[in-house]
């Protein structure tokens, strides 16, 4: 059976308006409305998907929090995730670790890739398709102007693209069952990860708002002010 | 089960899935406890199984519609040129 571990990150819900703190160091999170990373969505249904298919077990087993308090949180990069990752993955003797390409709230791209190189496996990023072969996996990858098929042996990191699958709603009761599975909670220094900033937010700022419009009276008044704007 | 279960399970899977409700909770809540109630003093068993039946297919298609409402804003928003 193989072990796959996918990566969750909480997220402000995609269809919350996101609004910066007025001192620019963030935005704002408290009383807004929290769901899972849409990507990560993607990965566990194809962690599922792969479980259901050999039909040795139904949905995720087993979960394991990693707990970063408040301070640590708004300057924690992938690099640190990654870190945390790599260990899990080498604790639970994981074959596959399937992320989100990338996560909605800060759009890093980063995390699969760096989880990779630390434990030194394949990676397959952006993937649109996966297939199990003998020799390991064969992943249809979304890249600039196209698809790319490429093969890579076991254990590897994947990152799932928005077409791999269409993620199932989690429905009420199987969320009830869920509460009795078991949650192992992890801080990063049980897994010995430093996860002192590497860089500073300098400032966040809202983009910038688009500008009003003026209605002109004539062909003449818009030539006008075409060359007084230096465009014709 | 008992129809009467039945019934209540979808109402609260019902109201689970009005959490994510684009016009917010209260508004879906109200909304369904209304739908709910017209039908109160429904006793025919025949008329009730067809009523469960038609709150299912409402369940079917509000998960469809999040799913889809979640993918097309991810696609505008990440994907912009196709």
């Amino acid at each position: 059976m193989a072990r796959v571990l996918v990566g969750v990150k909480r997220v402000i819900d995609y269809a919350v308006k996101i609004r910066v703190k007025p001192d620019k160091t963030g935005v704002l999170t408290e009383g807004v409305k929290h769901s899972m990373n849409p990507f990560d969505e993607i990965a566990v249904e194809e962690a599922a998907q792969d479980v259901l298919r050999t039909a040795l077990a139904m949905g995720v087993d087993k979960g394991i929090h990693v707990e970063v308090s408040g301070s640590d949180y708004e300057t924690l990069q992938p690099i640190h995730v990654s870190k945390i990752l790599a260990k899990i993955a080498q604790n639970e003797k994981a074959d596959l670790v399937i992320v989100g390409k990338q996560a909605i709230d800060d759009d890093s791209n980063q995390t699969a890739q760096m989880t990779a190189a630390v434990l030194d496996w394949p990676q397959a990023t952006y993937a649109s398709k996966i297939e199990k072969g003998d020799k390991g996996i064969t992943v249809l990858r979304e890249v600039d102007g196209g698809l790319e098929t490429i093969q890579c042996k076991l254990p590897a990191v994947v990152s799932a693209d928005l077409r791999l699958n269409e993620p199932r709603y989690a429905t009420l009761p199987n969320i009830m069952k869920a509460k009795k599975k078991p949650i192992q909670k992890l801080t990063p220094k049980d897994l010995g990860v430093d996860v002192t900033p590497r860089i500073q937010i300098v400032s966040v700022e809202d983009p910038p708002t688009r500008q009003a419009g003026v209605i002109l009276p004539d062909v003449d008044a818009l030539v006008g002010k075409l060359k007084e704007g230096g465009h014709i | 089960m008992s129809q009467r279960i039945r019934v209540t399970e979808l109402y609260k899977t019902l109201l689970h899935l009005g959490k994510d409700w684009p016009k917010g909770y209260d508004f879906f809540r109200k909304r369904l406890h209304g739908a709910f109630m017209k039908n109160k003093d429904e006793k025919d068993p025949e008329k009730i199984e067809k009523m469960i039946a038609h709150g299912q297919y409402i369940i079917k298609e509000l998960e469809t519609l999040y799913m889809l409402k979640k993918y097309r804003t991810l696609k505008r928003r990440y994907y912009k040129d196709q």
